[in-house]
């Protein structure tokens, strides 16, 4: 699995570890893995809906933070839990641009096990390095 | 003396005991601090406090224009920026606002409700009114509310928060009486919010949320009341009386306007306003800005919609009650006690080395503490203080406390909670839900939930004793208990 969560580190909260060997998968992987924070069997989630995302920022961090509040706007606005597909991550003048699509279903608590609400992405330790093998993010999410 | 010798953080070895619940940071001892940094607990709480809690309090010391100290409470634990439990008041002319010496949850809060009722009567009906409730008020994962607002109705109770909701018959006048400010602090302005802002709250409100946000039905012990009288003016009289207490805040709504203005704040605090910090958690604005000003302006909007999801939940609760039991929600005495904010930044006056000051008190995850004579005190508390809410763990207890002159020492600020100990992924690990839920039950408290993975994570035992948090702000002279409530029933968000 391409994340693991952080075991004892956030007293409060969620946080995780995602990686990928390129941005995109990275990224990908830092969606699925606030996904399975409020859904405990992710593999329930049928591609019903569909909604484009766009994210942006001078920083590659920020960018991915903005891609995942994606996720939780959706959850809170049109109740879906989403799951992310055709992320592309590209560096441009000015900054960073994930584009992507996020697909799923509106939420059935007869067949979703409800977990956690995400609330909010936070800054706290949010970083996007390069490791030998691609990328990694470490992302903490307010629930 | 020095603190008990556990944890990583060098600046545990830098703490030194000023009285007996009392401990502080002298600013020496991380570059950047402009005032020393106090924590509030008994010896064992400081040792179960997390690495987090010193690292933080000592940095909210460096913030521009705070005055006095940073402050800690005995049921801190790791935040975002300010610990949870944390304190600070700025000065409104010099000093800054930080979003995250609010928290994201922008007044979450304690309502408690009285009722005529006593246990013996209503122990058959508990997993009634429990399951009832639980259809009634809407928990967990993207959870709505019955209300359906529009924009318009919606910047309303941005604006009028529990006011609207009474007005709109979704409660009674003298609810706003029992609330801090009314339901309704003045200055919250909907333009200041996003749109994303407005869309994710419109439809929360009523809900409870998720976490550790619960409503419970819960009775009070003869032998747990400490304080007869007070208890008595807070319209608890009677032995094994039943009353309900609910914990939750401003929803998505709070959640993204911190997230919003934390971002908008970022790139502006080195370019604009000079100021370094180690922390970005710690985003902050001068609050003399027009941005600091903005942040403000929308803050105060969560601030209402959260006094308004409260008095509909409190609507729906009464329904409950009443349909449940066949009896009119008066007859029943289903009264609120009081209701208070614990995540928030207000001005108000403080006297500061013998003389009043206008100050901008950043309380996250503590709650105000007033004592009696002061303003702001709903009439009937004025000779007492204000009543204090403080919730523990499902399985343990709660408290209503009340605010003391010796207050003074913290700006009259006390503890919010129990404090967690553990983290939720460790309580999930080492608890099951169901197993949980039945060990409940065996106890005498029936328990539901939304979710058996989140009611792991809230077990008891993830949480610090309440009993040592409430006798650390009573030695300490925050504030006094009044009486202790044992729960027998319990939604869980």
């Amino acid at each position: 699995m391409p994340y693991r969560f952080l075991a004892d580190q956030f007293t409060a909260d969620v946080g995780f570890v995602a990686s990928g060997r390129t941005l995109d998968e990275c990224f990908t992987a830092a969606a699925e893995a606030t996904l399975e924070v409020m859904l405990a069997n992710p593999q329930s989630l049928q591609p019903r809906e569909l909604r484009a995302v766009h994210a942006e920022s001078e920083s590659l961090d920020l960018a991915l933070l903005r891609f995942l509040e994606e996720l939780v706007y959706y959850k809170d606005t049109e109740q879906l839990l989403l799951r992310p597909t055709g992320v592309v991550v590209t560096q441009r003048e000015g900054g960073w641009v994930a584009d992507g699509s996020l697909e799923g279903e509106p939420i059935d608590a007869g067949r979703h096990e409800l977990c956690a609400d995400v609330k909010a992405v936070t800054l706290h330790r949010l970083e996007v390095r390069r490791t030998n093998g691609g990328w990694e993010a470490t992302v903490v999410l307010d629930v | 003396m020095g603190a008990p010798a556990t944890g990583r953080s060098a600046l545990r070895q830098h703490v030194t005991r000023v009285a007996d619940t009392v401990w502080e940071i002298p600013p020496t001892a991380k570059p950047g601090m402009r005032v020393p940094a106090r924590i509030y607990a008994t010896a064992e709480l400081l040792a179960q406090m997390d690495d987090g809690v010193f690292e933080q309090v000592a940095n909210v010391a460096m913030l521009p224009g705070i005055v006095g100290h940073s402050f800690c409470m005995p049921d801190g634990h790791w935040g975002y920026g300010f610990p949870i439990g944390g304190l600070a008041a700025m000065d409104p002319d010099h000093g800054v606002i930080s979003p995250g010496g609010i928290g994201f949850d922008i007044n979450c809060g304690m309502r408690l409700v009285r009722t005529n009722l006593v246990f013996d009567e209503i122990r058959d009906r508990i997993p009634a009114l429990v399951d009832a409730l639980y259809k009634r008020v809407p928990a967990g994962v993207g959870a709505r509310g019955f209300l359906k607002l529009s924009d318009a109705q919606f910047g309303e109770v941005a604006v009028r928060g529990a006011a609207w909701c009474v007005e709109h018959s979704y409660g009674w006048p003298e609810d706003l009486d029992r609330t801090e400010e009314r339901g309704a602090i003045a200055g919250a302005d909907p333009e200041r919010v996003s749109a994303r802002a407005l869309e994710r709250g419109r439809q929360q409100v009523g809900t409870l949320g998720s976490g550790n946000h619960y409503l419970e039905i819960q009775v009070v012990r003869p032998e747990h009341i400490f304080d007869p009288e007070a208890a008595g003016v807070m319209g608890i009289d009677r032995p094994n009386q039943v009353v309900i207490m609910f914990h939750c805040g401003s929803r998505g709504f709070g959640h993204q306007i911190a997230s919003d203005y934390i971002q908008s704040f970022l790139p502006l605090m080195q370019r604009k306003f000079d100021i370094t910090l180690p922390d970005r958690d710690l985003a902050c604005a001068p609050f003399s800005s027009a941005e600091g000003q903005a942040y403000f302006a929308a803050m105060k909007c969560a601030i209402n919609m959260s006094f308004a999801n409260r008095q509909m939940i409190l609507h729906r609760i009464r329904e409950v009650f009443a349909e449940v039991l066949q009896r009119d929600a008066r007859d029943l005495g289903l009264e609120m006690v009081y209701d208070v904010a614990h995540n928030t930044a207000k001005l108000e006056e403080h006297e500061v080395g013998g003389r009043k000051r206008r100050l901008l008190v950043h309380r996250k995850g503590a709650t105000r503490a007033f004592a009696a004579g002061m303003p702001d005190i709903p009439a009937a508390f004025r000779n007492l203080g204000q009543p204090v809410i403080i919730g523990g763990s499902m399985e343990t207890g709660s408290y209503v406390l009340r605010g003391v002159l010796s207050g003074q020492q913290t700006f009259f600020t006390t503890a919010h909670g129990s404090g967690r100990a553990m983290s939720r992924k460790q309580a999930k690990k080492q608890f099951r839900g169901k197993q949980l839920e039945h060990d409940l039950a065996q106890r005498g408290i029936y328990i539901r939930s939304v979710s058996y993975a989140g009611l792991a994570e809230e077990a008891g035992a993830a949480y610090k004793n309440i009993d040592d948090v409430i006798a650390a702000v009573d030695q300490a002279g925050l504030s006094r208990p009044v009486a202790r409530f044992t729960p027998v029933g319990n939604v869980k968000g």
